[in-house]
């Protein structure tokens, strides 16, 4: 995608009307990719784009040399399935995901053999031939998922929140599903999603967007790690990063007035100053044992199983901690955060530090 | 206070409800769990008293309400879909419950102003619904069944079609907002994380039946049944087929896989259940299991990796943290500590808990 832009018809001209703000980048055949965000954040508008539904006002698309940008979806050789099942409720299983196959004039003997394999693939074999009209709707997503993946020619197979509709236990086998087929058939997979966890568990590169724009696209390890911007930080994982407004002196922080040391030395820097530290790496203390944390509140405690969330106080500023399954909320907590996961934010932007300062 | 006796419905052959029985005080939030059409919405509509039961009685503070009509009891319910009058400003689609109660301009203004606040909806109160998005026009359905001052609230997966993180922020708040208006709360799920979250009382719904009922963290702790221990696992309950024969344990007809010294059960077949953050890569002590077993897939989520492997005929998975490089068809060692397996008779009910638990 070469410098892709899109505005909608009646739209003003000013940057903010974009839908989707001005963007280069390179998919690679074969690669499980998402696009992560909340509603209107440009991502369906983006997946549009790709399988030519939607003709964007800059820019152009191609697929490897070829200009696809004036082309239709049929013309682009692109699976698709969306959230609601789309499945012909006369046919059998085995029927709905031989006909992209016949629409594309697949010899009969191919087409058998790939409709068979792909009902072996998503274990539909034991209902191929039963028609779909009394299947449950999370066996016509299945459907449908498997007429994305029939065709072995596409050039992409794109995903618009697929599992929306679908029970969580349910969930957890289709995703799963997905994601051998994915290792197993090689496809360019491109999956839209509003929910972190499908997009972080299916992709191996998530783009997240926030108001048409890519704020970062990188691996879920990056994105958990290193988020490049707040809202990353807060959109990526449950609960989100803590955010917490501070003051930074070389390799101190000053967060409610209490002392946090930094892994770096970031010099005397400018702007509005966030510290991000995951709930994760925020260890919950008993003051006696560890007099140099930092005083908190507990506000609320919700025990989810395996973990408890708790909700804190640091001064004035809110503030969630994980406490592993068995392991008590203290008397009178202190908080210490892990100083290789702190990440300092200026203007909502990660920092990188100047110099390593002390730690070389 | 709500009460349930032993209330059943049938349509046209098929059981919607089957012998309910439930007692739901005010000001408490009560959790339906159970998947899709395991009777939620049903059961919703018999306490709204928009179905009659075929049999059963249905009380409210001690009154019978059967045949009651639903406009001469004070009800909100909210769906999973928004519901709002179009050509109404958010003011006045807040406080159509209250106009229909002919209550005075000052007090509707107040009111509304109110609920609207606590919804932080405040800034929208002179737009039209289309003119907001669905998370905002989910908040003024939810500030309407807040402002009617209702004795049952029901609201039905109300933030099944939100963002996953506004659904984050809003399933922290609500129970507190309907609660301190001594509200008989009630509030329909498919999602086991949402009612741990949610907190209060939980019932868990299997094909029309309440398969257990009680505070939500004794359900999810102390199942009394497989059916309430699946329903309340997520990740989907790991389970297998075991025998218990001279003072052993072992998997049914492969005791070279699992082998473990037997619990004080009773010789015999039982299902073991493990929750997926008890299967473990490391060992923790002379206790535990040694399992070799084929990865299927790896998800990494940034913080954490589930590995779905193959045990026998059922895909287990372990819920580990930190991301692991494992690849999918190698064959690893996984831990599991038979302390902490629950025990299920083969008719479902449970034969034995795990150890804390059982210690409490």
């Amino acid at each position: 995608m070469d410098r892709i832009a899109h505005r909608y018809p009646g739209s003003a001209s000013t940057e903010m009307d974009y839908a989707l703000q001005p963007l280069s980048m390179v998919w690679e055949d074969g690669g499980a990719y998402a696009l992560l965000g909340p509603s209107g954040c440009g991502k369906t508008t983006l997946l549009n784009i790709i399988s030519g539904l939607i003709m964007p006002s800059e820019g152009q698309v191609f697929f490897g040399d070829r200009d696809v940008t004036g082309l239709q979806p049929q013309e682009r050789n692109i699976a698709q399935v969306f959230q609601f099942p789309v499945v012909y409720d006369t046919m059998t299983v085995a029927q709905n995901l031989e006909f992209p196959l016949k629409n594309r004039g697949v010899p009969v003997e191919a087409r058998k053999r790939r409709v068979a394999e792909v009902l072996e693939l998503l274990e539909l074999s034991e209902i191929a031939g039963q028609k779909a009209r009394n299947l449950d709707a999370a066996t016509k997503q299945k459907i449908s998922l498997g007429r994305g993946l029939v065709r072995t020619d596409a050039n992409a197979v794109l995903f618009d929140e697929p599992l929306t509709v679908i029970d969580p236990a349910l969930k957890w086998q289709l995703r799963a599903e997905l994601k051998r087929v994915h290792l197993q058939v090689g496809h360019t997979m491109i999956y839209v999603t509003h929910d972190q966890t499908e997009a972080l568990t299916f992709a191996e590169k998530v783009i997240v967007m926030l108001e048409g724009r890519v704020l970062q696209a990188g691996t879920p390890e990056e994105l958990f790690d290193a988020p490049a911007h707040t809202f990353v930080g807060r959109f990526i994982g449950s609960p989100g990063m803590n955010v917490l407004t501070c003051d930074v002196a070389g390799d101190c922080a000053f967060v409610s007035g209490r002392k946090v040391y930094l892994r770096n030395n970031y010099g005397l820097a400018q702007g509005s100053l966030e510290l991000g530290i995951r709930p994760e790496y925020v260890r919950v203390l008993e003051q006696v044992d560890c007099p140099e944390g930092l005083a908190v509140s507990v506000v609320k405690v919700v025990d989810i199983g395996r973990q408890k969330i708790l909700h804190l106080l640091l001064g004035e500023q809110q503030l969630h901690a994980i406490l592993r399954e068995g392991t008590p909320v203290p008397s009178s907590p202190v908080v210490l955060f892990d100083p290789d996961h702190l990440n300092l934010y200026c203007d909502s932007n990660l920092l990188r530090p100047p110099d390593r300062g002390r730690y070389p | 206070m709500l009460e349930l006796i032993d209330i059943s419905k049938a349509i046209g052959g098929e059981i919607l409800a089957n012998n309910v029985s439930l007692r739901l005080e005010a000001g408490t939030c009560n959790i339906l769990l159970g998947a899709t059409f395991s009777g939620k919405t049903s059961l919703m509509r018999l306490m709204a008293g928009l179905d009659r039961p075929d049999k059963g009685e249905l009380r409210f503070n001690g009154k019978s309400v059967i045949g009651v009509p639903v406009q001469q009891r004070n009800i909100a319910m909210v769906y999973q879909q928004f519901i709002n009058y179009p050509t109404h400003t958010v003011f006045e689609n807040i406080a159509s419950p209250l106009r229909i109660a002919k209550l005075s301009n000052a007090e509707v203004q107040r009111r509304v102003e109110e609920a609207a606040a606590l919804l932080k909806i405040s800034k929208y109160i002179q737009r039209l619904p289309a003119e907001l998005s669905g998370g905002q026009q989910q908040r003024v359905a939810l500030a309407r069944a807040l402002v009617k001052g209702a004795d049952l609230v029901l609201l039905d997966e109300p933030l099944a079609n939100l963002d996953y993180k506004l659904r984050e922020e809003l399933r922290v708040e609500l129970p507190s907002l309907f609660q301190a208006k001594g509200a008989v709360l009630v509030y329909a799920t498919t999602e086991p994380i949402e009612a741990l979250i949610l907190g209060g009382y939980t019932a868990v719904l299997h094909e029309g039946r309440v398969a257990q009922f009680g505070k939500t963290g004794e359900v999810f702790k102390s199942p009394c049944n497989l059916i309430a221990a699946r329903a309340f696992s997520d990740p989907p309950l790991n389970t297998a087929s075991v025998c218990l024969k001279n003072n052993m344990l072992v998997l049914e007809g492969h005791d070279d896989l699992l082998r473990a010294p037997a619990p004080e059960l009773v010789e015999g077949n039982y299902t073991i259940g493990l929750r997926p953050h008890h299967v473990r890569l490391d060992s923790r002590g002379p206790g535990d299991i040694e399992l070799r077993v084929k990865v299927v897939i790896n998800e990494v989520t940034g913080s954490e990796s589930y590995i779905h492997f193959q045990l026998l005929d059922q895909t287990w998975v372990a819920l580990v943290h930190g991301v692991q490089d494992i690849v999918p068809g190698n064959s690893i060692s996984c831990f599991v500590d038979p302390k902490e397996f629950y025990y299920f008779h083969p008719r479902g009910e449970i034969a034995l808990l795990p150890q804390s638990v059982r210690v409490g």
